[in-house]
């Protein structure tokens, strides 16, 4: 009644025991083309693991974003495009280096698979680099993870908790804190229109007295008048510009003050969201990096040609999903409209 | 099933023919010394060193629920005390049950079945010589150690804590209940929440790891003439569980990074005060933790599915729908865990959807055991050991089947949210079904691992106070819960006094059944009868080696790979207690089983 009841007689294969003399091929797998396959459907699953880790990120990502898009649209403009951009370019590039490497392993060409690796790892080093790059600038801009997030007091504030952090910042001087989100926060606790509109004119007015700081490399200050200001924050009257996405009279030109306390509450959401996601993915492209040096060591001991380059070909496509995760980032990060 | 002539025993076959091995040669002591345990990539001693981790977990959540339930036999602390003392009274009491989920669920029952039958029996069960990731397979020990580390650091805090007052960082115990619902989890909770939720990060990559090399391996090293539908079903099992393993943990490791990134470093995803979402924590957690609970009763189905056909004497009813169910059960599973947030403010679209669907998920359930009654009919049943577990485990499996409907259907499920008909719920699937197929595949695997066998007599009389203290333990809490006691509480109600004193009595019962159960096997492992090749009259492929196996499993290429279950032709020598297939019954039945 079932189909085990059609069995033949069928027997295994003869020779699970028999030895043989390809030094990669293990004892329980019959041929090197099965222990091949093993691999890479293990890795493919592996990689689909990856994935759905990030799922959960990009799960978290999109309720918040639906929930809160003018918050996500503000706070994304400490981002900066350009270095993003950049990394985007390494990483392909490091991508399509990874890609010729494997199919140098393939061929057996040891000498240029080296230096393909050798970029591939370069292109991780500088990926790196421009992360960190970015993350200093949002250490010392205070939008950094954690308590070093001046955001993250206004979400307290909602809730009655203690807020000391004040102090902190101030030590650094006006440039770190424009005066008009602190005044804003301590005397606003609910969210009501007049306040609001009261709000509004305190902080534009204050805007304009914080302008000429200087900001380093990547830091952008969506609030006060920047270097980078006409680069990520065209005005009303100039709707071509790069932020032509951002309809005045919608959301508007997002300020912090524009912002109502539930709100407010969300802008530190977006750094907890970023940072985890950059950061998950800066881990894996450490690991990615590890991998690659590993198998370059390997290659200088010329382990692979076309019989066995099973640990290249695995690389690879891990390099590449670390790459493909970042493809995703870059977009949902960077370029909010 | 007399005149037996020219018997050819399965392994003594094996054994005469040598493949190079010489008698008494097996892995057990193939190779000497500590360092060729810990380093082996035998998948048998792996499943072995795994045992040993994971029954230690076992006493040690066993302890806490001992505890726990000697706790619960007052109604509260003594009349009189002082707040001090109340408020320390209370929260033993969380400590306790919190280290008794963390422990049973992360460290014992999720690796339970998969981890020690899985990596023992799933190559043996293929013809194959280990599975197709061995170093792999010795990370994922490694790894779960690991995670077991974290567990053991939280647990010595508490004790730091409590008794000499030395404050290790990170904090003390646990207390937020195995969930580690958000925020109390990630604000006010004292409990060491950073180590123990890194322990089950690290415990996730073990059984991702371990779920990848299963599949790998059902892909690539099935024999030649193993076809899927030839596979045993707890193969099947196996494979269902393996692709839960992997598609769900990677959700609760992101879930738990989260957290512990909220703790620690104070992002805010899950913190209301944060501007965090605490429903979207459980939404998160829950993606893992309910198909969680199939990859804890899956592998046991699969068990019991083996034992069925081996004690009834009867080929297996309606192979294709137990295989077809285990999938079943593994996709369903994902979509339904929004049955755990019915109360959580959920939308009523949403539950609605979710109560359906949980509805479905009893239809692969329910196949399973009419599929197993159906093998029974007819049978020629051996009550042996084993036999017995099999048979507690439908019986239990049953009950907490059909309350978890109750619990699906929304307007119930309001009114017994948070009572502790919940836990008597989940304590029939995951110790009445999940421990009893556990104890069974102990039982029945036992032979094999070890050569030699158990006492039956006490073997049956373990089973038998187990399965009374088990009922004396949990029934009550059915009615107790539906009566409105809350879980987690530490004190009740004097009206309640009755159905906890009958749980607590009802738990030590059943530790005395599982103290004789383990050292029943203890003494059969060292004292017992030699075991056969094939002691029960097993059909598939790892009773034709010998017992316990030699190290790479087969000395002879076994086979010929059929039917899994045509038992035809398999008879018992009487005087020895071995089982043997006729010769003439060599060739695998080609027409209906039965």
């Amino acid at each position: 009644m079932t189909d085990v009841a059609h069995s033949n007689a069928a027997v295994l294969a003869p020779d699970l025991a028999g030895h043989n003399h390809d030094p990669h091929l293990a004892h329980h797998f019959d041929t090197p083309d099965q222990q091949y396959q093993s691999g890479k459907l293990a890795m493919w699953v592996f990689l689909g693991t990856e994935i759905l880790m990030f799922g959960g990120l990009f799960c978290a990502y999109a309720v918040y974003r639906h929930n809160h898009p003018e918050v996500f649209e503000f706070a994304h403009r400490y981002l900066d495009r350009t270095l993003g951009a950049v990394n985007t370019l390494v990483l392909i590039a490091s991508s399509f280096t990874m890609a010729w490497a494997v199919r140098c392993s393939q061929l057996g060409l040891n000498k240029p698979l080296k230096i393909l690796l050798a970029l591939t790892f370069l292109g991780g080093v500088g990926f790196m680099g421009i992360k960190t790059i970015e993350y200093e600038a949002k250490w010392k801009h205070h939008v950094f993870v954690g308590s070093k997030n001046k955001y993250r007091n206004d979400s307290l504030k909602g809730v009655g908790k203690p807020v000391d952090s004040n102090t902190e910042f101030e030590e650094e001087g006006a440039e770190v804190e424009p005066p008009a989100e602190n005044k804003l926060s301590a005397h606003k606790t609910a969210p009501g229109a007049e306040g609001k509109a009261e709000a509004s004119h305190e902080a534009a007015a204050k805007r304009s007295d914080v302008g000429a700081t200087t900001w380093g490399r990547g830091i952008v200050d969506p609030n006060a008048g920047t270097p980078d200001e006409a680069a990520i924050r065209p005005t009303y009257a100039d709707p071509g510009g790069l932020a032509a996405g951002v309809v005045p009279g919608h959301h508007g030109e997002m300020h912090y003050a524009d912002l109502t306390d539930a709100q407010r509450q969300h802008v530190y959401t977006f750094f907890s969201i970023y940072f985890m996601m950059t950061g998950l993915h800066g881990v894996h492209v450490l690991v990615g990096m590890a991998l690659i040096a590993w198998i370059w060591l390997r290659a200088r001991r010329n382990e692979f040609g076309p019989t066995f380059f099973t640990p290249v070909d695995l690389v690879g496509l891990y390099w590449h999903l670390v790459d493909l995760i970042w493809i995703f980032l870059f977009p949902l990060l960077y370029l909010i409209h | 099933m007399s005149a037996i002539t020219g018997p050819i025993p399965f392994g003594v076959q094996d054994t005469a023919h040598g493949g190079g091995h010489a008698p008494g040669d097996n892995y057990l002591n193939h190779s000497r010394g500590i360092k060729s345990w810990l380093l082996t990539l035998d998948h048998k001693r792996i499943g072995l060193m795994y045992m040993i981790g994971i029954l230690s977990a076992f006493a040690l959540g066993g302890f806490f629920a001992i505890s726990l339930r000697t706790v619960l036999w007052n109604p509260g602390p003594a009349r009189g005390a002082s707040a001090a003392s109340a408020n320390a009274y209370m929260d033993l009491y969380n400590h306790l049950f919190t280290l008794h989920g963390v422990v049973m669920v992360f460290l014992f029952i999720i690796p339970a079945v998969p981890a020690i039958f899985g990596n023992f029996v799933l190559p043996l069960m293929l013809g194959a010589k280990d599975v197709a990731f061995p170093r792999l397979n010795l990370l994922s020990f490694y790894l779960w150690c690991g995670g077991a580390l974290f567990f053991s650091y939280v647990l010595l805090s508490g004790v730091m804590e409590s008794a000499f007052g030395i404050k290790w960082p990170g904090g003390f115990g646990l207390d937020t209940g195995w969930t580690f619902y958000t925020p109390y989890s990630t604000s006010k909770a004292a409990g060491a929440v950073v180590p123990a939720t890194l322990g089950a990060f690290i415990l996730g990559f073990s059984s991702i790891l371990t779920g990848l090399n299963f599949v790998a391996t059902i892909h690539m090293l099935r024999p030649k003439g193993m076809s899927w539908f030839r596979m045993p079903l707890m193969l099947w099992a196996l494979y269902a569980t393996s692709i839960i393993q992997i598609l769900a943990t990677p959700v609760l490791a992101i879930t738990l990074l989260l957290l512990a990134a909220e703790r620690a470093l104070g992002i805010g995803i899950f913190d209301p005060a944060l501007g965090g979402d605490p429903v979207m924590y459980q939404h998160f957690f829950w993606f893992y933790s309910h198909p969680a609970v199939y990859i804890m009763v899956l592998p046991a189905m699969g068990v019991i599915s083996e034992l069925m056909v081996t004690f009834s004497r009867k080929h297996i009813f309606g192979y294709n729908f137990i295989a077809a169910s285990s999938i079943a059960i593994a996709l369903l599973g994902f979509l339904v865990w929004g049955h755990h947030m019915f109360v959580s403010g959920q939308s009523p679209l949403a539950n609605a959807i979710f109560s359906l669907l949980t509805f479905a998920v009893a239809i692969p359930s329910a196949i399973k055991v009419f599929n197993w009654l159906a093998t029974l009919y007819k049978g020629d049943i051996r009550l042996k050991t084993p036999m017995l577990y099999a048979l507690g485990f439908v019986y239990l499996f049953t009950i907490g089947g059909l309350t978890g409907l109750f619990l699906g259907a929304l307007s119930v499920d309001v009114h017994l949210t948070n009572t502790i008909f919940i836990v008597a719920h989940f304590h029939y699937v995951m110790m009445g079904s999940t421990l009893f197929a556990f104890l069974g595949g102990m039982y029945y695997w036992w032979p094999k691992m070890f050569g030699r066998m158990c006492n039956e007599n006490w073997g049956r009389l373990a089973f038998l106070i187990i399965l009374v203290g088990f009922n004396l333990t949990f029934f009550p809490q059915f009615i107790a819960g539906s009566l409105g006691m809350p879980r987690r509480y530490a004190t009740y109600p004097i009206q309640f006094i009755g159905y906890h004193r009958s749980a607590t009595f009802g738990a030590y019962i059943m530790a005395t059944g599982l103290i004789i159960a383990g050292l029943n096997l203890l003494h059969g492992m060292l004292r017992g009868r030699k075991a056969p090749a094939n002691p029960w009259g097993g059909s598939t492929l790892e009773w034709q080696t010998p017992s316990p196996p030699p190290h790479d499993n087969f000395s002879t290429t076994p086979g010929p790979v059929g039917d899994p279950y045509d038992l035809h032709g398999i008879v018992e020598d009487k005087k020895t207690g071995e089982w043997y297939r006729l010769p003439d019954a060599g060739k695998p039945r080609t027409g209906p089983a039965h």
